[in-house]
C-alpha cells in the first residue's frame, strides 16, 4: 500500500517553504510560459492545465481517500457540456443549433432553454457533476462498495454515460458532440487575446483549486479521509459515517472536475462524448500515478508532463505513443509507485524481484540513479 | 412485441449472450477469488482467442488452397485456449505477481498490458476488422415451432460454454490442482503452510481464466467481426456480471451472467440498445443496495 500520511505542520518556516517550493515554482513557470511559447502552444498548455484540474480532483479522492474512480472524465465532460451548451447557443445567435436542425428538431428542447443564460449555465458546471456524484456516490458508499468494486462500477458508469450521449443525437449532438463553438462572451475563441485570457483564467483556477485541495487535506476532514483510506471500519467504529464523508469528498471532486471541463470547452472549441468514455477516464489515473498520488502537486505535474509528451509523440508517431502509454501504466505502478514527486524525494524507485536479482550482479545502475536524484535534492 | 416467438428468440439470444459473458467472467471471478486482483486486460484474451481462430483459418485456407473446412474451427477452439492461456501465464509471471495486495495498482498495470496487446494486434493484423468464415455445419437453423427458429451457431455456443463450465467444475472439484486452488481461495496462509505451492496455483488459475476468455473469443468470432479492441465491448458487461455475482463466487457468476445476458437482450428488444444498457446498470446498482456482496457471498466470520 502506498501511504502518504499527512504530516503535522512543520514549525520551521524554511521547511514550509520547501514543502510548497514545487508548487510555487510551477506557478511561476506557468505564469511566465506565454512569454516564451507561441500562441498555439500556449493554447495547448491552457488545455492541458484543465486536465491538471481534473487530475487534481482525482488525486483528492484516490490519493487521500483511496477511492479510484475510473469514470472521472464523465464529470469533466458534464462540466464541459454544461458550458458548451451555453456557448453553442451563443454561436447559433438565437437560432436552433445546427445539429438539432439536421436532426429535424423544430424547437429547443426544454432542458436546453435555461442554458441560454450564462448565470444558469455557469452554476450548472458545478451543480450537475456534483449532484450526480452525490447520488451515485451515496448509493455506492452506503452499501459499502469499496476498492476494486468501486473502480469497476465507475468504469461501467463512464461507459453508460458516454453511450447515452452518443445515442441522443438530436439533444447532445451524438458522436460529434457540440462543435463549432466560435465565441465566448462575444470574443472569438480563435483570437489570440481571448486564448491568452482563457489561459490565465485556467492558471488562476488551477491555483485556486490546488489551494482548496491543500486546505481540504490538511484540515481535520482531510485526516478523516486518510483514516478512511487506511482503515474504514475503524473510522466507522469511532462514530463517523464513512459513507457521508466519502460522498462529500466525491461531490467536491466531481465539481472540481466539472470546472476543469468548463474551461476546456472554450479553449478547444469542441466537446464530444469520446472525452468521457472509459479510455480517457483511466488515462487520468495514469497522470496522477506518474506525478505521484497523494501529493496534490504531483497530480498537476503528471497531467502536464504526460499530456505534453502525448502531444509531442502522437503528432509524429501515434503507434509508439500507445506502446509508451501502456508502458507508462505498468511502469508507474511497478517501478515508481510514488511517481515523479516520490522520485524527487528519493523514496520512490522500486525494483521488481526479477530485476533485483539481475541488479545484484550488475549493481551500479541503482546507485547511479540515486546519485543523480541526490544531486537534484 | 406481443409475438411469443419473438420473445422466445430474445430469451434464447440472451441465453447465448449470457453464456459468452459467463466464459469471460469466470476467469475474472477466479482470479479475484484467488488473488484479489482484477485483470483489465482480460478483454484482450477474447481478442487473442478470436485472432487465433482467424489465423488458423487463414493458414488452413492457404495450406489446402480451398475454402476452410468445418474441422478447422474445431481445432481452433483448443488452440485459442492454449494461446490465450500462455499469454495469461506470462503476464501473471512477469507483472501481476509483483502487485499482490495492491488491487487498484493491478487495475492500472493490467490496463497498460491491454493497451500494449491491442496495439500489437493492430500492428500484426492491421486496424480494420477481419472476419471468420463460419463452418458449413454451423450455418443452419433449427425449427422449434413454425415461428421460432434458432440459429445453429448460437446453440453451438451454448453447448461449448456448457462443456467449458463442466470442465472447469471437474478441474476444481475432482482434480488435485483444483483442490489446491479451492484451498488457497479459502485460506491462503493456511494452504501455504500445509505445503500448497500457492504461486503455482495462482499462475495456473490465471492462465486457465485467460484460456476461457480465449475460447469466448473463438465463439465471438462466429458472431461478428474481429478487431483489435473487440474485447472492450464485452469486458464491462463481464465486470458487471462479476460484481453482481459476488466477486470470487463461481455459482453466483453463472447465475449473474445468464441474468445479465437475458436482461440485456430483453431490454434491448423492448427499448433500444443504449437504454437497455442504462437500465441494466441501474438495476445492478439498485440490487447492490439490497445485497451489497452480490447474488452469492462467501460466509463471513
Amino acid at each position: 500500500m502506498v501511504s502518504q500520511v499527512a504530516k503535522p505542520m512543520a514549525a520551521d518556516p524554511r521547511e514550509q517553504i520547501m514543502r510548497f517550493a514545487p508548487a510555487i515554482l510551477l506557478a511561476i513557470v506557468l505564469l511566465a510560459a506565454p512569454l516564451v511559447l507561441s500562441d498555439f502552444r500556449t493554447n495547448l498548455l491552457g488545455k492541458i492545465l484543465t486536465f491538471g484540474i481534473l487530475a487534481l480532483s482525482l488525486d483528492l479522492i484516490w490519493g487521500y481517500a483511496g477511492m479510484l474512480s475510473l469514470g472521472h472524465s464523465v464529470f469533466f465532460g458534464l462540466g464541459a457540456y454544461s458550458f458548451a451548451m451555453y456557448l453553442k447557443l451563443e454561436a447559433s445567435a438565437g437560432g436552433l443549433p445546427d445539429f438539432m436542425f439536421w436532426s429535424g428538431l423544430k424547437e429547443l428542447p426544454f432542458f436546453w432553454v435555461p442554458f441560454q443564460h450564462v448565470w444558469i449555465a455557469l452554476p450548472m458546471v458545478v451543480i450537475i457533476p456534483g449532484v450526480l456524484a452525490g447520488a451515485i456516490g451515496y448509493l455506492v458508499f452506503r452499501s459499502r462498495i469499496t476498492g476494486v468494486y468501486f473502480a469497476l462500477i465507475t468504469q461501467a458508469f463512464a461507459l453508460i454515460v458516454s453511450i447515452l450521449f452518443i445515442g441522443q443525437q438530436p439533444y447532445t449532438g451524438g458522436t460529434n458532440g457540440l462543435t463549432n463553438l466560435t465565441s465566448v462572451f462575444g470574443h472569438s475563441i480563435y483570437n489570440p487575446s481571448t486564448q491568452l485570457a482563457l489561459y490565465f483564467i485556467s492558471v488562476g483556477v488551477l491555483i485556486a483549486a490546488y489551494l482548496l485541495c491543500v486546505g481540504i487535506v490538511s484540515s481535520p476532514f482531510g485526516r478523516l479521509l486518510v483514516a478512511i483510506r487506511d482503515d474504514e471500519n475503524r473510522v466507522r467504529f469511532s462514530g463517523y459515517d464513512p459513507a457521508l464523508i466519502k460522498t462529500a469528498v466525491y461531490c467536491v471532486s466531481a465539481a472540481l472536475a466539472g470546472i476543469g471541463g468548463a474551461l476546456f470547452a472554450p479553449q478547444v472549441g469542441i466537446v464530444s462524448p469520446t472525452m468521457m468514455g472509459i479510455v480517457p477516464s483511466i488515462e487520468v489515473a495514469v497522470w496522477v500515478a506518474v506525478g505521484g498520488r497523494g501529493t496534490l502537486i504531483g497530480a498537476i505535474i503528471g497531467a502536464v508532463i504526460v499530456n505534453y509528451a502525448k502531444t509531442l509523440l502522437s503528432e509524429s508517431f501515434p503507434d509508439i505513443w500507445t506502446y509508451f502509454l501502456g508502458a507508462l501504466f505498468i511502469g508507474s505502478v511497478l517501478l515508481f509507485p510514488r511517481g515523479i514527486i516520490g522520485l524527487l524525494r528519493r523514496e520512490g524507485w522500486r525494483w521488481p524481484d526479477w530485476i533485483k536479482v539481475a541488479r545484484g550482479r550488475t549493481a551500479t545502475l541503482g546507485s547511479i540513479t540515486s546519485g543523480i536524484w541526490g544531486g537534484i535534492k | 412485441m406481443t409475438d411469443p416467438a419473438a420473445w422466445g428468440l430474445q430469451v434464447f439470444n440472451g441465453l447465448s449472450m449470457g453464456s459468452i459473458f459467463l466464459l469471460v467472467a469466470l476467469g475474472l471471478a477466479l482470479s479475484f477469488g484467488l488473488m484479489n486482483i482484477i485483470n483489465l486486460a482480460h478483454g484482450e484474451f477474447i481478442m487473442i482467442g478470436a485472432y487465433t481462430t482467424y489465423s488458423i483459418q487463414q493458414a488452413a485456407i492457404s495450406f489446402t488452397g480451398g475454402p476452410a473446412s468445418g474441422v478447422t474451427f474445431l481445432i481452433a477452439i483448443p488452440v485459442a485456449f492454449l494461446v490465450a492461456a500462455t499469454v495469461g501465464f506470462l503476464i501473471e509471471r512477469i507483472i501481476i505477481r509483483h502487485l499482490y495486495g495492491r488491487s487498484l495498482d493491478t487495475l492500472l498495470a493490467t490496463w497498460g498490458v491491454g493497451l500494449g496487446l491491442q496495439q500489437l494486434a493492430r500492428s500484426i493484423f492491421g486496424a480494420p476488422n477481419v472476419q471468420v468464415v463460419s463452418p458449413g455445419w454451423l450455418s443452419g437453423t433449427i425449427k422449434i415451432t413454425s415461428t421460432l427458429v434458432l440459429p445453429m451457431k448460437r446453440i453451438f455456443i451454448i453447448l461449448l460454454v456448457v462443456v467449458c463450465v463442466g470442465g472447469l467444475f471437474w478441474y476444481l472439484y475432482r482434480s488435485a490442482w483444483g483442490r489446491r486452488t479451492r484451498a488457497v481461495m479459502q485460506n491462503r496462509q493456511m494452504a501455504s503452510s500445509l505445503g500448497v505451492a500457492t504461486n503455482q496455483v495462482d499462475s495456473l488459475t490465471f492462465a486457465m481464466g485467460s484460456g476461457l476468455a480465449g475460447v469466448a473469443g473463438c465463439a465471438l468470432a462466429l458472431l461478428g467481426p474481429i478487431g483489435p479492441s473487440m474485447g472492450t465491448f464485452y469486458i464491462v458487461d463481464a465486470f458487471i456480471v462479476v460484481i453482481l455475482g459476488g466477486l470470487g463466487q463461481i455459482p453466483g457468476t453463472i447465475l449473474a451472467a445468464l441474468l445479465i445476458g437475458m436482461l440485456n437482450s430483453l431490454f434491448e428488444f423492448s427499448t433500444t440498445a443504449v437504454i437497455g444498457k442504462v437500465l441494466v446498470f441501474a438495476l445492478v446498482i439498485l440490487f447492490l443496495q439490497w445485497k451489497p456482496k452480490g447474488l452469492m457471498q462467501m460466509r463471513g466470520r
